[in-house]
């Protein structure tokens, strides 16, 4: 869909997903990196696959030239660079936008280019603490903790793809591209779903419940989220509302067939079940029998059961039950590429459909034709080519 | 609407649909100028109105709830009978007047209502569709019903939470709808621009799995490269140490990490420990990251004595990564999203003044803002149907007549 679209992608581990969204519809983006630098991680080669790697060094005035010139023929500009920073500095907003007035560019940083915290350094668990997530997650009035695989790149990553696509659109409003100013920190919070009201409207401030879910009866009793099973966890909620109950019935029926002790799960009638009216002790006498039945199935057979049963809930999925599931594959979902080094190495593939299809890796072709379209010309190409073979050995 | 231009004046949206991975999307794209028409029905207002806290006076109320208000301000609110056939028929107009259809019903839903993307590409045919469910519109399980809470579970972000002895955690709400409705505008965003340029629409078929899994990419690939399976880990990182929270004198938490041995060295003196950074076990990341747990032990005691905010401040201007972990209620008083101008106050009819979220990033030629409050249900029937698409007020008549706005 954004074919024709030139990118210059200068990001760190805070944008790689605007530039990998990007390449997945169908703009062509070139990945900068310092020459020789270390990239190549599992994370880093998930977020860029689908651009084409080009080793230039910003922090000289003439590799910085370089990019100024490709900036001439690109719409898009994608960086990271720290504010405060001497690279921040050659990327400054309103100094571009006179150089590219075309050009939409876009800032990705932990809290934005400007105001009392811009120059707050931050990784992955310190953005998670500050845009409030470490606090719902863990035990109760326990650590606070952050997903283990890094998030507020991700989501500032996103923000930043949809920040460029706000900007590009707008570009034929107003006739000009314009500066777009991502904070990581304000990326995470829509992850909060929607916590932030309950301080608002009731001075109540969300809190995190670990492997439980609290919050749904009057009486403050929890509900289990997570069950051990035999190869793992499930997440199964007692819900009320249509389709808990549809989902609770199907649960007890499905129990019921495979000849599992139902217990107090008999005595309830699930078209009146209420969540909300029950005490811990009447929860945890129904939770009992769920929880002996769960333990002697596998996550896959719940999948599979609930699915077919339509009933709310899903396994606990770990990366090799996810990399096996053939919904995905059904859909289309990975794609494959082999590397310099003849090995084959499976991506996630676009994150959409379009038209009935998984859009197929873009066209990529040679690098050197993809920078004579950035303007450059074949001989400096070369050259810059034998520089950075040579800074890399 | 302010004065000033904005990015997507004139992009026209109708949505259907409820809960958050469709009318987030929405959200996104009327907090920069797009024209966003929210449909629901009396019979079945959106789930988000009803069944989900908090009520400002803790009694559930079509009007009065903040879950449905926070994902839908800047919008039109229209209701419309679809199993009505003048109620269909008004849709149809609608779709007729849009750039953009969002919805986020189970598949097949939409076609069995006549409102399928073919349906809906005879009305308008270069309509932009974006179809969003927890399976995507195929596959063998593609009619799996499901919340998006639960969902993180199986795209597995749930499992990643938590300590290795613990089980996985609930990540509060419905992480994966947020990643799916931020990821689903800027698809539609694109399916424009491809339109300006070749004049054809798009149907994006979005699985809110699928796209909950671009957040662990990073695992995935490695699994498929290296057959690790990445586990939760607590708060601990493969290539930092000292990387954790701390409890603080003042209640609080306290994150911090080092990411060198300069870092490290900076962290001692400012602890008043150098010491420390001179200990033989602490003196490369590989040493630290072995002894992770004794570093750690000897942060957690110092933490103790020291509050969470100040010794952030002291930390980053020594050069040092830290954040005390904000509570939900900080944030309303943190001061760089203050500066950011992230929560906008705006003044519900029923709610009366609260909170709204502005998206994480801001544009320096088109600011974009949160225009309005949520809609009351149904309170734009007029606004949309007689000013935005032009209805004489006597065929609007017709309509209420026939019972089209149910």
């Amino acid at each position: 869909m954004l074919t024709g679209c030139r990118v210059l992608d200068c990001s760190d581990q805070l944008g790689w997903l605007t530039g990998r969204m990007l390449a997945d519809l169908g703009a062509t983006v070139v990945k900068i990196d310092p020459p020789g630098s270390v990239s190549g991680g599992p994370a880093w080669q998930a977020n860029n696959f689908n651009k084409q790697p080009f080793p230039l060094d910003l922090s000289t005035g003439e590799g910085f030239e370089v990019l100024e010139r490709m900036l001439d023929n690109a719409d898009l500009l994608i960086e990271c660079a720290q504010p405060g920073s001497p690279l921040a500095e050659r990327f400054d907003p309103a100094a571009l936008a006179v150089r590219h007035p075309k050009l939409v560019h876009v800032s990705i940083t932990p809290f934005g280019r400007t105001g009392p915290r811009s120059r707050w350094q931050a990784s992955d668990l310190e953005l998670m603490a500050a845009a409030g997530a470490m606090s719902l997650a863990g035990e109760p009035g326990g650590e606070p903790l952050r997903v283990s695989a890094p998030q507020s790149y991700a989501w500032a990553g996103a923000h930043g793809a949809l920040g460029a696509l706000v900007a590009l659109v707008g570009r034929s409003v107003i006739g000009r591209g314009q500066h777009v100013d991502v904070s990581a920190q304000g990326s995470v919070i829509p992850a909060l779903a929607h916590a932030p009201t309950f301080v608002d409207l009731l001075g109540v401030t969300p809190s995190r419940s670990g492997a439980f879910m609290t919050g749904r009866a009057r009486e403050g009793a929890r509900f289990r989220a997570f069950w051990p099973c035999r190869d793992g966890y499930l997440n199964f909620i007692l819900y009320g509302g249509p389709a808990g109950r549809r989902s609770n019935e199907q649960l007890v029926a499905w129990m019921a067939d495979a000849g599992a002790p139902l217990g107090a799960l008999s005595e309830v009638g699930w078209s009146g079940f209420a969540p909300t009216l029950l005490n811990q002790e009447q929860i945890d006498r129904l939770e009992e029998p769920i929880g002996n039945f769960f333990s002697g199935i596998t996550m896959q057979s719940f999948l599979e059961e609930a699915s077919r049963r339509e009933m709310l809930g899903y396994p606990a999925f770990t990366v090799a039950d996810i990399s096996a599931d053939p919904q995905l594959s059904a859909r289309d979902f990975w794609q494959e590429q082999t590397g310099a080094d003849g090995v084959r190495r499976r991506y996630c593939g676009a994150f959409v459909m379009v038209d009935g299809e998984r859009p197929a890796k873009s066209a990529v072709g040679e690098l050197a034709d993809t920078l004579e379209r950035f303007g450059l010309d074949p001989r400096e190409i070369a050259e810059l080519g034998n520089n950075a073979t040579e800074e890399a050995a | 609407m302010s004065g000033l231009m904005q990015a997507l004046q004139g992009v026209k949206v109708v949505e259907f649909g409820g809960y958050a991975a469709g009318p987030h999307v929405g959200k996104l794209l009327a907090n920069f100028g797009a024209e966003v028409v929210h449909v629901e029905s009396r019979r079945l207002p959106d789930g988000f109105r009803l069944q989900y806290p908090p009520y400002r006076d803790g009694r559930p109320s079509t009007d009065g709830g903040g879950c449905f208000a926070f994902f839908n301000d800047s919008k039109y609110g229209v209701t419309l009978d679809l199993k009505n056939e003048a109620g269909l028929e008004l849709a149809s107009k609608l779709v007729e007047w849009g750039d953009i259809v969002v919805e986020n019903m189970r598949p097949g839903v939409m076609a069995r209502l006549g409102l399928g993307y073919e349906e809906l590409r005879a009305v308008n045919p270069d309509l932009i569709m974006l179809s969003s469910c927890n399976m995507g519109q195929t596959g063998p399980r593609a009619n799996t019903p499901g919340f998006g809470s639960q969902l993180t579970a199986l795209a597995g972000i749930c499992g990643l939470t938590g300590k290795s002895d613990t089980p996985p955690m609930l990540l509060y709400g419905p992480y994966i709808d947020f990643i799916a409705s931020t990821m689903g505008a800027a698809s539609v965003l694109a399916a424009l621009e491809q339109r300006r340029v070749t004049g054809r629409g798009a149907w994006i078929d979005l699985s809110q799995y699928e796209t909950g899994l671009h957040f662990i990419a990073g695992a995935l690939f490695e699994y498929g490269d290296s057959g690790r399976v990445a586990e939760r880990v607590g708060n601990a990182d493969d290539q930092a140490a000292p990387h954790g929270c701390f409890a603080c004198r003042d209640g609080k938490w306290l994150t911090l990490s080092c990411w060198s041995d300069q870092e490290f060295a900076r962290l001692a003196e400012l602890m008043a420990l150098p010491g420390l950074a001179a200990d033989p076990r602490f003196q490369s990341a590989e040493k630290r990251l072995v002894a992770a747990e004794t570093l750690h032990a000897s942060i957690s005691q110092w933490a103790l004595g020291v509050d969470a905010e100040a010794t952030a401040q002291l930390l980053q201007e020594g050069g040092v990564h830290a954040y005390p972990v904000n509570s939900i209620a900080d944030l309303f008083s943190d001061p760089q999203l203050l500066h950011r101008q992230l929560w906008r106050r705006r003044r519900h009819p029923v709610i009366g003044e609260h909170n709204y979220q502005f998206p994480g990033f801001d544009l320096s030629v088109t600011p974009g803002d949160v225009t309005a409050p949520a809609p009351c249900l149904g309170a734009d029937n007029e606004a949309v149907f007689l000013g935005l698409l032009g209805m004489e007020a006597q065929e609007y008549r017709r309509y209420q007549e026939r019972k089209a706005f149910g």
